[in-house]
């Protein structure tokens, strides 16, 4: 196979090595985080985290472990690049992105360090093509200093009950309300459009709701426009956690499953637009 | 104000809040003794659609005692509450209307699967009565049949198309697309007939044809087919109202619409064929030889405004267009008798646009005169697709 020749002799250099028999386990779950031109991307040995900031208020974050990887080779703790992330993206998806099954594009992700390009080998059908995308100085992603001690509020749903909810939710609101309580209406979404309001109760009790753990009742409100581009991963996504922590801060954590089965997660922090009084 | 609907009529109330949005941008809510009035008008008050749903159509039916509520909301607000219309029936359990005058809000409570709630307050504004006058049993022509009829019927024409006529005869419907005068040249004629015996009902008091708005008869048909009820139509005279109508034991659905009035389609018909306004289709090729149905389209000339038979409308699903296109040597296979009436037909089209050409109808007889039947080629002609009838008297 032409990838692996080139990997004995260009072994060397490169600080990181990652190869995937299926691309579309890695362009599948990037995509559902691509709001935003560019994504840092942090390596470590335990596998690969890429970053997608907005206007410092809101960040998502993607997880695909080593062990997702047919190769993963990393010869520094930690390390870290910020590339154009559509650029990546229609890279990754440079064979048309055919979804025939037993037909993919295999991948080996290359990099060399500080200044050099992020190098992409793409295989399919006999046919590689190789990319070169540049690399930036990785910004400092911003940390929302969000720990599980301070979590005050978790519940886990099924993300097929939430899909329906986001899919029909006003976006004449300018704002998505969060309600946790640990009495009614437990969890509640809510906006607040042109005609009115509309609120989504989830009871503690439903088939949907996995895991249920409220300590105290806060509402919170979080811009629209930033959590809108959450239902990419919602979609994807199998279950979902959702946290709030004391500031109102607010996580989601998506559960995704790609093509081979295994599992990714993708984190969604955002702030809250205001304190908001219980009404 | 305090009703719930259950389990399907969820979604029957979704239908026809649906289909009102197709007439206007206002829902006007009136909950009265005898049930729940929605109404929707259009803002040239040419349309008006009244639903009313009894009250054994809701598991609960209370309503504000003691004085006459009524309001006008948004309907995109109430579309809003029922998005997602497919999977309405697989959710949604209950849903429950209530009415908070004080905060004047409207509140729709949709109870699904799984406990999901979904609460929509809307706001509401007061507004007058709307009530439209109209008395569908004094029309002379009613006919009643299954949506799927005019379902399959007005999928003919194109989204974008405004205006139909429909045309009776004591044994026929015709539905046409309207064209204005001046672009009848231009246009793109369709013209469906219909059988009586296609509708369940089918009673012409007066043989003529009304135009009103084809967009507005979808609207009604978005309800009626999802619901299956037989849709009826009345009208009268053009000019007065037309009225579609769905009912069963707990709901009744009015749409009624303008007409043209009689003058334009006076005028229209008059220049069209020099004859008087409402064209009685002839019924003669109900004895029509059924191989004549393999007659070409181009060949056959409607037996214009000639003094033998009268003029009789196209028929069946045909289309026809006035293309320049030159398919003279087809002339030369149909009687002679005709290619007098051509000329005749010749002299009509130039100062008025397309004299009542006549296509060939694949489907149904062709409208040859009976004695002209014998003289024709029909095998010859098959193999015509197009019908370009205008270019023959070029």
């Amino acid at each position: 196979m032409p990838l692996s020749t080139q990997s004995q002799a260009d072994d060397e250099p490169y600080v990181l090595v990652a190869s995937l028999d299926n691309a579309r386990n890695l362009s599948n779950i990037l995509k559902s985080i691509t709001f935003k031109d560019h994504a840092i991307f942090s390596a470590t040995p335990n596998g690969l985290k890429v970053t997608v900031e907005d206007s410092k208020c809101m960040q998502a974050n993607a997880f695909i472990q080593a062990d997702i990887f047919q190769e993963f080779t990393i010869k520094e703790d930690l390390v870290g690049f910020q590339v154009n992330l559509t650029v990546l993206l229609d890279c990754l998806n440079i064979f048309g992105g055919s979804t025939v099954q037993g037909v993919s594009t295999a991948l080996r992700m290359c990099y060399r360090g500080y200044g050099y390009p992020l190098t992409l080998f793409l295989e399919e059908g006999g046919v590689v093509t190789v990319c070169k995308i540049n690399t930036q100085e990785p910004e400092e992603p911003v940390d929302f200093d969000f720990c599980s001690n301070n979590v005050t509020n978790k519940v886990i749903l099924l993300s097929e009950s939430l899909k329906e909810a986001f899919s029909e939710l006003d976006m004449t609101s300018e704002v998505l309300q969060i309600t946790m309580s640990p009495s009614q209406p437990y969890f509640r979404l809510s906006t607040f459009g042109n005609s009115g309001n509309a609120h989504y109760d989830y009871p503690k009790d439903s088939e949907m709701m996995e895991l249920f753990r409220c300590t105290t009742t806060q509402t919170n409100r979080y811009k629209m426009s930033l959590l809108k581009p959450s239902t990419k991963a919602l979609a994807l996504s199998c279950k979902v956690s959702v946290r709030t922590d004391s500031r109102g801060f607010l996580s989601l954590q998506y559960l995704v499953r790609n093509d081979d089965g295994q599992i990714c997660f993708v984190e969604y922090y955002c702030c809250p637009d205001e304190e908001v009084e219980e009404e | 104000m305090d009703c719930v609907v259950t389990g399907g009529n969820v979604k029957v109330l979704a239908k026809a809040i649906h289909s009102l949005s197709r007439i206007g941008d206002e829902l006007y809510v009136e909950p009265q003794d005898d049930g729940l009035a929605l109404r929707s008008v259009n803002s040239s008050r040419s349309a008006y659609a009244c639903f009313l749903f009894a009250p054994l159509f809701f598991s609960r039916y209370t309503i504000p005692s003691g004085h006459a509520f009524r309001c006008k909301m948004a309907i995109k607000s109430v579309q809003a509450v029922f998005r997602s219309l497919a999977s309405l029936e697989k959710t949604v359990e209950k849903c429950h209307i209530g009415l908070d005058e004080k905060k004047n809000r409207l509140t729709f409570t949709l109870h699904c699967k799984h406990g999901l709630l979904k609460t929509h307050n809307l706001s509401f504004q007061d507004s007058e009565s709307l009530q439209a006058v109209f008395d569908k049993d004094s029309y002379g022509n009613v006919f009643r049949s299954h949506p799927r009829l005019l379902v399959d019927t007005v999928v003919h024409f194109p989204p974008s198309l405004e205006e139909v006529t429909v045309s009776v005869s004591d044994e026929r419907m015709w539905v046409r697309n309207h064209v204005e005068e001046e672009d009848r040249s231009k246009s793109m004629l369709t013209e469906l007939c219909l059988a009586s015996d296609e509708f369940d009902h089918f009673a012409v008091t007066t043989q003529n044809s009304v135009t009103f708005c084809l967009k507005e008869l979808r609207g009604m048909l978005v309800f009626a087919e999802s619901t299956g009820l037989p849709v009826s139509m009345y009208f009268d005279e053009p000019g007065s109202p037309l009225v579609l109508s769905v009912t069963d034991s707990v709901l009744e659905g009015n749409f009624v619409l303008a007409t043209l009035s009689d003058d334009s389609n006076h005028r229209k018909n008059n220049s069209r064929r020099e004859q008087t306004p409402p064209p009685p289709p002839n019924d003669d090729f109900m004895d029509d030889d059924m191989d004549s149905y393999l007659i070409a389209m181009d060949t056959s000339i409607a037996p214009g405004p000639s003094a033998t038979r009268p003029p009789t409308p196209p028929l069946a699903v045909s289309t026809y267009s006035k293309q320049p296109a030159a398919a003279n040597h087809r002339s030369r296979l149909i009687a002679e008798e005709q290619e007098e009436e051509e000329e005749e037909e010749a002299e009509l089209a130039d100062s008025a646009g397309p004299p009542n050409k006549k296509f060939c109808s694949l489907f149904f007889g062709s409208v040859l005169p009976p004695s002209s039947q014998t003289s024709t080629q029909p095998v010859t002609n098959q193999e015509v697709l197009a019908s370009d009838s205008e270019d023959d008297e070029q």
